[in-house]
């Protein structure tokens, strides 16, 4: 059993996604970044989908009520465990009755994100729904109780795979995904995604198109789980008119009459009436996960060959990551990560 | 038999999506070879979702299980082939309490359509409605069918949040709110019926092809 004693901003349930049930208007939702709840899910010896807890903006406080173990993905917001430091990516074994702390905005050691995933080993147990732990925030089901977490909280803990002395196992880590995009980091900040033209780009004017690839994009405070609002140039199309409800997938960038995009992301309704310039490919997603709020993305034109293959690479890591941990005597998630969209 | 000739364009959606989207206008034909192209896609082993969109299709798929070049042959090498039967969707029947604090906006519609609200609500009643996709939320149902003189534009400023289960019109739109939401369509009224349960076997109680009747359950004004 966990215990939420301060949740921050927006905590929830989350585990890989609920597929398979957009026809009927259900939003895959799911951690966000799918990549860091997975390696945190395998640090811990859980299988890729157990469900882990979305944190965001640091800022909470969790106790432990048994002995256990834990591994953060993403930022880690200064974590610590009775006061001793966390990092992201790292196992940690965890006393009965320890807590963990993550500080508050800018407590982390300068990789500014935004959200963490703390995986626990045994995974979160609460009701699969739809065949899915994730919380469907807006639709107010699965997860605990089909809402964020509150303080007071009790979450049950599935069971482990890990035996005695593997959740006693000191400390240990990873190498977490790399940010640079083909090992070319941006000078700045600058988060870079690879984005494919979408299927009603043609519809934007050309110096439209220019500034959709040239200009810096700004992700607005007015982002959460449902889509990333940019500000920069206004994106205008040649004629306006009606378009008719159409699928939309998290990564679409959709353009609303303002003419600022919005990157939609997990919990985005199934359908949208805007036009789609592009898509960001599945390999960048959890990027935008973490992108932080005033932070700055560029956009760069890509298309499928590319797409997949950042795809594929981005599952040899993961399979180098399988690999090692088996070497080290960790049992393997023999789950390789289920196809999001 | 006019729409076989009219093959579906085609475009990436990312790298794991396609969407076949068929020419203007949507019809009923032209959807029900949407729902035909989705039910054959499902049976493709890449293909893992499909998601019919109002006179359109977007399939997700896998990519290395299959090139998109590949996939689009495939779409294409289907559709003059679909078989349209197995498509007749149910008759469901959703008993409506009209008007009153269930249908706060009754009089608005009136209003705007120069009917009286029980003839609103009459004819609203009388018509059959099919449903041609769920989106938007978990449930909710995009339907044709609504009387053109029923018609009324969205009121001007959206609620904040709709009760669930409230039946509304929006523009050339009928529709049900699955859920509590924001929603500025005009409320007519309201059903009983769970439009959204995650935990049956049937999640939603409308599916794409399902023919719609409103069932007059009672009436304020």
């Amino acid at each position: 059993m966990i215990v939420v004693l301060r949740p921050g901003m927006l905590a929830s349930v989350q585990d890989l996604g609920r597929h398979g049930h957009r026809g009927r208007g259900i939003c895959p939702g799911g951690a966000l970044d799918a990549l860091a709840l997975t390696l945190a899910n395998r640090l811990v010896g859980n299988a890729d989908g157990a469900a882990g807890l979305e944190l965001t903006m640091g800022g909470c406080e969790i106790r432990f009520e048994a002995e256990t173990r834990i591994a953060i993905g993403g930022d880690d917001f200064g974590a610590r465990l009775d006061g001793m430091p966390l990092w992201p990516y790292w196992s940690t074994p965890v006393a009965a009755g320890q807590r963990l702390v993550l500080g508050g905005a800018n407590a982390g050691d300068g990789k500014k994100g935004v959200r963490s995933w703390l995986a626990v080993a045994g995974g979160v147990d609460v009701p699969p729904v739809l065949g899915s732990r994730s919380t469907d925030l807006k639709a107010g089901f699965g997860g605990h109780q089909g809402r964020a977490l509150k303080k007071g909280d009790r979450l049950p803990l599935g069971q482990s795979s890990l035996d005695t002395a593997q959740r006693a196992r000191r400390a240990f880590g990873l190498r977490g995904p790399d940010w640079a995009v083909d090992g070319q980091a941006e000078a700045d900040d600058t988060i870079v995604l690879r984005v494919m033209p979408g299927p009603e780009c043609a519809l934007f004017t050309d110096a439209s198109v220019a500034a959709l690839w040239g200009e810096p994009w700004r992700v607005t405070p007015q982002s959460n789980r449902m889509g990333s609002r940019l500000e920069g140039p206004v994106l205008e199309r040649r004629r306006v008119g009606d378009m008719l409800s159409s699928g939309v997938i998290p990564g679409t960038i959709q353009v609303p009459p303002s003419g600022q995009p919005i990157i939609l992301m997990g919990d985005a309704q199934t359908t949208g009436g805007y036009p789609r310039i592009g898509v960001v490919i599945r390999a960048d997603l959890w990027k935008l996960a973490q992108a932080p709020l005033g932070g700055m993305l560029r956009l760069a034109k890509t298309d499928a060959a590319e797409a997949v293959e950042a795809w594929d690479s981005q599952q040899r890591y993961l399979a180098q990551v399988s690999q090692g941990l088996a070497a080290s005597g960790w049992p393997a998630a023999a789950v390789h990560r289920a196809t999001p969209d | 038999m006019t729409s076989v000739s009219s093959l579906p364009r085609l475009h990436a959606l990312g790298e794991a999506a396609l969407l076949c989207e068929l020419p203007a206008p949507a019809t009923l034909v032209q959807q029900q070879r949407i729902w035909a192209l989705a039910n054959e896609a499902l049976q493709w082993p890449a293909v893992h979702e499909a998601l019919p969109g109002m006179n359109n299709l977007t399939l997700l798929f896998d990519p290395t299980q299959i090139d998109a070049s590949e996939l689009e042959m495939q779409v294409l090498a289907a559709w003059p082939q679909l078989t349209m039967a197995a498509l007749e969707g149910r008759t469901i029947e959703i008993p409506v309490a009209y008007g009153g604090e269930h249908g706060p906006d009754l009089a608005d519609v009136a209003a705007h359509t120069g009917l009286p609200p029980e003839e609103v609500v009459r004819r609203h009643a009388a018509a059959e409605y099919v449903v041609y996709l769920l989106g938007f939320l978990p449930g909710f149902a995009f339907m044709g069918g609504l009387p053109p003189e029923l018609a009324t534009p969205r009121r001007a400023e959206p609620r904040v949040a709709v009760p669930a289960r409230s039946v509304g019109i929006g523009g050339a739109q009928t529709g049900v709110y699955p859920l509590v939401s924001p929603g500025g369509w005009q409320l007519i009224g309201r059903t009983p019926l769970a439009m959204f349960d995650p935990a049956a076997d049937e999640p939603t109680l409308l599916r794409p092809g399902d023919r719609v009747r409103f069932v007059v359950e009672s009436v304020q004004t």
